[in-house]
């Protein structure tokens, strides 16, 4: 089967990947994921019916520990790789009109 | 005597018995890194000054008693995928360009606490995705055995530094054969550990459930050594495991009597190269003359490995990058309006094809409508195919098999069909998934005179056979070395 990608789906996709396309390479990329897709379908011959899937290999369990706090200030290390900041902060383009 | 041309634990040894000054091995380093860099570029940053400054701490530590491992004093080159504190950490990207951590990775600590001396950080593919070194934003690395191929990839020049004799060992990072098939490709040893048995704290995510990070060298024994050094149990890695031992160099002994081996049918058939091939089976050959009993068998699902894999891999990327966003740190765009348009414009500028490639695919696989038909059914798929795996360590002991399908491809012959070159990890991606532990080491080279390696994986947990197997081959055989290594300085 052959899969088909329209504009409308490149975009949104575009939208949640955070990624602005030029025309260009959003025909690339429509061609690129409807071949990927098709390769992907591959996995259809397979019955996986009633097969749990399988995020970790092994069994993996919530992780506890005592609520004690072992850092110290770490702000400045925080802040120490920031493009812009300010007052001890990350400054970012305004978001709220 | 030539100092480069020794294995990370023979260096290791001179050091503790003051034959070789840690300033010497450093400067050694340092001197063939000024010679061959410029052909072979492994390198995304190499710390001259640290370094040697470093070599005087550790030297100091060495001569009080502190420092007494085998690896104290001796050089090492770090995957640029690894956090070192004020040091430059790229992933090879340009979203990274400027990216000085506050903080060194775990796997890197332990190497520190160890007495290693970080020389540089070595080139990848662009956040480990690709099987070139050629994605990397800062130029493709070169194979030392021939310049005008590939050194494989991801952790390209972190295999084609050891060859090169630029370092005597590297850390590189094996996602879906990061490891193996460049060590393949550059004629030296790489393992990539069982998941969860060295931390990812500090390895900046691929993906999550997959990445190991693994030693490379030029033999087994430094290997198994490497590893028991950055092994650990860390509370920091929710993935981490308490294994019942870190001990792996007990199993460097010249012994396979009895070893049951698996050969895959599927994995020497159609689509592995005869030059690949034979050179694998003389050594499949080897140890069963020396005791093992070989067996041919057949590993099922094989080709679903790589379309699983994709979904898999691309959906953990496009959460994991979702964190580059010229907010917290590295490249932010020059201008921009709003918050939204930040974010898109920096990271569309900041990212490189193979890499938006992967986010695309990913955030499409996660999104609603068709996480269940991609995203799900993928992980169904791993289930099954650790279900195969699970069957096949039922009877073998280890499973040997190519780590790749040819040797090094010349430079610029990969790139322009994803999917071509998705399929040359079809013998490394399965491990990944299955969570196993593999090795490769060469057994042979093709006409052209590029190394083939053979990959040998265990069953989860079982690193000591795989070493035991690659340890009694390589009793067999001598070391090549690359000319580019072996030119009189």
């Amino acid at each position: 089967m052959a899969n088909k990608i329209s504009d409308e789906t490149i975009e949104y996709v575009g939208i949640l990947a955070k990624l602005e396309l030029s025309g260009q390479e959003k025909e690339d990329a429509k061609a690129d994921m409807e071949k990927m897709l098709d390769y992907i379908d591959t996995l259809n011959e397979l019955d996986t019916e009633g097969i749990e899937p399988m995020s970790h290999v092994f069994p993996v369990h919530n992780v506890f520990r005592e609520d004690v706090v072992v850092n110290g200030d770490g702000s400045e290390d925080t802040l120490a790789n920031a493009p812009l900041k300010k007052d001890q902060s990350f400054k970012v383009p305004k978001t709220i009109g | 005597m030539d100092i480069t041309s020794l294995t990370a634990v023979e260096l290791g040894k001179k050091i503790k018995a003051k034959e070789i000054s840690v300033m010497d091995a450093v400067k050694a380093s340092i001197a063939q890194i000024e010679k061959v860099e410029k052909d072979v570029h492994s390198f995304v940053t190499v710390d001259k000054e640290g370094a040697l400054k470093r070599a005087e701490e550790v030297q100091k530590q060495i001569d009080d008693g502190i420092l007494t491992g085998p690896l104290a004093g001796v050089p090492v080159a770090i995957k640029d995928n690894m956090c070192t504190k004020g040091m430059l950490t790229t992933c090879s990207s340009k979203i990274l360009e400027n990216f000085r951590p506050t903080f060194t990775s775990e796997a890197v600590l332990n190497l520190e606490k160890a007495g290693a001396v970080i020389i540089g950080k070595t080139n990848m593919d662009e956040f480990a995705m690709g099987s070139t070194t050629e994605t990397s934003y800062y130029g493709a690395t070169k194979n030392p055995w021939n310049l005008e191929h590939v050194p494989g990839g991801s952790s390209g020049g972190s295999c084609a530094a050891v060859a090169a004799e630029e370092c005597p060992y590297a850390l590189g990072s094996d996602t879906g054969g990061s490891i193996r098939q460049p060590s393949s490709f550059c004629g030296v040893v790489g393992i990539k550990p069982t998941y969860g048995t060295v931390s990812r704290y500090g390895l900046v995510a691929y993906g999550s459930s997959l990445d190991q990070i693994g030693p490379i060298a030029k033999d087994v024994t430094d290997c198994a050594t490497i590893l028991e050094t950055i092994a650990s149990y860390d509370t920091k890695d929710s993935t981490s495991i308490a294994r019942e031992t870190y001990n792996f160099t007990s199993a460097l002994k010249n012994d396979v009597k009895g070893m049951k081996i698996g050969i895959p049918r599927s994995y020497f058939g159609d689509g592995l190269d005869a030059e690949v091939r034979e050179p694998i089976l003389n050594a499949v050959k080897v140890l069963e003359e020396k005791g093992a009993i070989v067996e041919e068998f057949d590993l099922n699902l094989v080709k679903y490995a790589i379309p699983a894999y994709y979904v898999i891999a691309s959906a953990e990327a496009s959460s994991n990058l979702a964190r580059f966003d010229g907010v917290k740190y590295g490249y932010r765009t020059e201008t921009y309006e709003g918050l939204h348009n930040m974010y898109k414009k920096t990271r569309s500028e900041g990212f490189g094809p193979e890499v938006k490639r992967r986010i695309m695919l990913g955030s499409f696989v996660l999104s609603s409508g068709y996480y269940d038909a991609y995203y799900l059914k993928a992980l169904r798929t791993k289930a099954l195919i650790k279900q195969e795996f699970d069957r096949a360590f039922e009877k073998y002991d280890v499973i040997i098999a190519p780590a790749a399908p040819t040797t090094a491809p010349e430079i610029g012959k990969s790139l322009s069909d994803p999917i071509q070159m998705y399929l040359g990890d079809i013998y490394t991606i399965s491990v990944n998934l299955a969570g196993l532990p593999g090795i490769t080491i060469p057994v042979g080279k093709d006409t052209k005179g590029l190394p083939v390696g053979m990959q040998i994986i265990g069953n989860c947990f079982e690193e000591n056979k795989i070493i035991r197997a690659a340890y009694t081959f390589e009793q067999t055989k001598t070391y090549e070395r690359p000319e580019i290594a072996k030119e009189a300085r």
